[in-house]
């Protein structure tokens, strides 16, 4: 018998977790994945609290299925986007907590521009924060559902050869992913224009592959991100029309790979830029049961980070059946 | 006119005279009158025993900001010049960055008088280089060194311009002035807010890259050896910056450096958990830097330690790490992080210390300053070279409170300061 995993405050990085508490995670959402299968896709685990979705940032993907973990467990919660709030209206970051806690909350789910704003929040409110995103750090749920999904197809993390291919300098899914990989033991690598990969990026712990057909070569798991248009219009590079040709994930490349690739992208797709359809609607691709794991991965962790216990969780998702 | 004052028992360190014995001191009329063995005490002057403290030329800052005019809020001249004597500085530089720049005669006169008003350091403006500090336009140079300016500097930001920078270097021949110059190239600092490397990347911060300076360093100093001009390069922080001064030094080139107390003491680990306070331009950067740095002033490629004291209000650091201002204070933390990180860890011995944090910028900016030479100003710093102390920002004198060092020990603490004759700081125990 191990000893008991147990969690900290709050969730603002898979660089600060252990192997341990990752697997616990992944163990946790097993159980959750089947309430959101049933006619009645409820359970009282999350009775009582208040959790508060603050979206400084435009998101669809990550709010609504944080939105669904929550009322799947019975929170209550509300909701607040960066349009139409006193976000709006230039208060700080840390007023616009206070005033929250004020109201006692328990937990924040937090998506905001700045690198650090989760950590910003965490270290000065009670209420347990989680990170919905911040800046270019990292998206620790999205990390986390990206590798449950692998666990699902591939048994085990441990050992398995995963490229992140795209703008991996500012992408907060590249650095969680990175983490967390990394500490499952998997072999991770990067790849993506030059511009665009960051500094010092070896010093983590991957390896960095120049072009996309090496990735292919190397790769059991493509994670292709987003390539958002700012980056052309920033100089990284010189055109959509360019990417897609020399880093795009087509068919015709993936034809060539010695292995079937399974292709995890965490949304939202740029068509015809970063992954052409074929390749987004294929037989390997991951896609949509990485949104159906979102879900399931945010109820593990909010489970966890109210403080419910990692063996209990088959018998709080029973509870509703009584 | 004060009375005359006897300091007796201490132990005197001038390099400036190649010094470093127990001497008595007797000033008088503004002036060191007499540095020598058990002098008498004259009619009328007051005695006060030093027995373990050291006894040094005033400090000097060749590089601060105290924000008046415009943000008085986050420091004044007043309040800056206060808390620079509370750390042992007796002549200061103020840059011209402020709200409106001093960028005039009377804005410098205006600097001037105000630092006089308030009676603690003597206040030495540094005007800017061009009108607005736009980069466009040379600002009249000889009317504000004619009002006071020492120096001239666009600091805040680089001279945007080659050509400017040209046409400074050779202008401020006529006035024998240097220009200082913050040596950023723009197109690489770009929107960074942090040392580009492993910890930029793992923190999802974007990066300054080493040759955001390094490029402009080089820039500047190939200028300076067309002109003939003096350079001043501010707050160097990269190995290859300090590689570029060294070189231009050695053909002859008339270039000078300075680097601050924190890019002498931590790297961009300081960062980490998006610390604002540490926030600062040019960026905190990697141990091989600070290596080389320490390296470099020991050689002296680079000359003096000024401390870039650049004041923000608790509200504009308090918040997320892109947002908040680059800058942090160090006026009243500069001797004790000097002697913990440079003395007591054998990189410096205290005479060289002193060196250059008083007669080398003295030097560089021609101040009056930087001698107890019998006959020069009697600008004097008192101070416990042993006391340990842990550095509380909400005893500072400063109006600001923004620095990585809070909480930390540092070594050597100030005991008395003295400015033309007359004591303007004894601590106390609230400080």
């Amino acid at each position: 018998m191990t000893a008991r995993v147990t969690f900290g405050k709050d969730l603002t990085d898979l660089e600060g977790l252990s192997a341990d508490q990752i697997r616990t995670i992944l163990d946790v959402a097993e159980p959750f994945k089947e309430i959101s299968e049933r006619p009645i896709k409820k359970v009282p685990a999350l009775r009582g609290k208040t959790i508060v979705n603050l979206f400084y940032e435009p998101s669809t993907r990550t709010r609504v299925s944080f939105e669904f973990a929550e009322k799947r467990l019975s929170a209550d919660t509300v909701n607040i986007s960066g349009v139409g709030s006193s976000v709006q209206k230039g208060e700080t970051l840390v007023d616009t907590a206070r005033n929250l806690e004020a109201m006692r909350i328990d937990m924040v789910v937090v998506r905001h521009r700045s690198s650090g704003a989760a950590q910003f929040l965490a270290d000065r409110i009670p209420s347990n924060v989680i990170n919905g995103g911040d800046g270019q750090h990292e998206h620790p749920t999205q990390g986390l559902l990206d590798m449950l999904t692998i666990r699902d197809h591939l048994g085990a993390i441990e050992g398995r050869r995963v490229c992140i291919v795209g703008d991996i300098l500012h992408s907060r899914v590249a650095r969680s992913n990175i983490w967390g990989l990394l500490k499952l033991g998997a072999e991770v690598a990067v790849c993506g224009p030059p511009t665009l990969i960051p500094p010092g990026i070896e010093a983590l712990g991957v390896q960095v592959l120049k072009r996309v057909e090496e990735a292919i070569e190397w790769a059991e798991v493509l994670n292709v991100l987003r390539l958002q248009l700012e980056r052309m219009e920033a100089g990284y590079i010189p055109s959509l029309r360019e990417y897609n040709r020399f880093f795009g994930i087509s068919v015709a490349r993936l034809e060539k790979a010695p292995r079937d690739i399974l292709i995890l992208h965490p949304g939202p797709m740029n068509r015809g830029v970063e992954i052409d359809s074929h390749v987004a609607d294929g037989p390997h691709s991951l896609i949509l049961q990485q949104v159906t794991n979102g879900v399931a991965v945010r109820m593990a962790v909010l489970y966890l980070l109210a403080g419910g216990r990692p063996e209990r969780a088959e018998a709080a998702k029973k509870e509703s059946r009584e | 006119m004060s009375r005359p004052l006897v300091l007796k028992g201490g132990r005197v360190i001038d390099p400036s005279q190649k010094l470093d014995e127990r001497l008595d001191l007797l000033l008088a009329d503004g002036r060191v009158a007499r540095l020598g063995r058990d002098l008498d005490v004259p009619e009328g002057a007051e005695l006060v025993t030093v027995d373990g403290l050291v006894l040094a030329p005033g400090l000097v800052d060749l590089h601060v900001h105290f924000r008046e005019p415009g943000d008085e809020h986050k420091e004044t001249i007043r309040s800056g010049s206060q808390a620079a004597v509370a750390g042992g500085f007796t002549s200061v530089c103020t840059m011209p960055n402020t709200d409106p720049p001093i960028d005039d005669p009377a804005a410098v006169g205006f600097v001037r008088a105000e630092g006089q008003r308030a009676g603690f350091a003597r206040v030495y403006p540094v005007g800017a280089v061009s009108v607005g500090q736009k980069g466009e336009e040379m600002t009249e140079i000889g009317e504000l060194v004619a009002a006071g300016a020492v120096a001239v500097s666009d600091d805040g930001h680089p001279v945007w311009s080659a050509g400017l920078m040209r046409r400074a270097l050779e202008y401020t021949q006529a006035f024998d002035i240097p220009v200082f110059s913050h040596s950023e190239e723009l197109g690489l600092s770009g929107h960074g807010v942090m040392n580009e490397g492993p910890v930029s990347t793992v923190l999802g911060l974007r990066g300054i890259p080493n040759a955001a300076e390094d490029v402009a360093v080089a820039r500047d100093c190939i200028i300076a050896e067309l002109t003939g001009g003096q350079l001043h390069i501010q707050h160097v922080s990269t190995r290859g910056a300090v590689e570029i001064i060294a070189a231009a030094k050695a053909r002859g080139v008339a270039v000078t450096a300075e680097v601050t107390p924190h890019h002498l003491a931590l790297t961009d680990e300081a960062v980490r958990g998006y610390r604002t306070e540490a926030k600062v331009k040019p960026p905190l950067r990697s141990a091989a830097d600070v290596t080389a740095v320490r390296a470099a002033l020991l050689a002296g490629v680079i000359d003096c330690i000024a401390t870039d004291h650049a004041p923000h209000h608790y509200e504009d650091k308090e918040r997320e790490f892109d947002d908040a201002p680059f800058g942090l204070i160090g006026v009243e933390t500069a001797l004790g992080v000097c002697m913990r990180e440079l003395v007591v860890s054998g990189c410096l011995d205290l005479p060289e210390l002193i060196n250059r944090l008083s007669c080398r910028p003295a030097q560089i900016a021609r101040l009056p300053a930087g001698t107890l030479a019998e006959g020069s100003p009697a600008d004097v710093v008192v101070f416990d070279p042993e006391e340990r102390w842990i550095c509380r920002p909400e005893r500072f004198y400063s109006l600001s409170r923004n620095t990585p060092f809070a909480g930390q020990e540092l070594v050597g603490r100030v005991v008395m300061t003295i400015v033309d004759g007359r004591s303007v700081f004894a601590r106390g125990a609230d400080h």
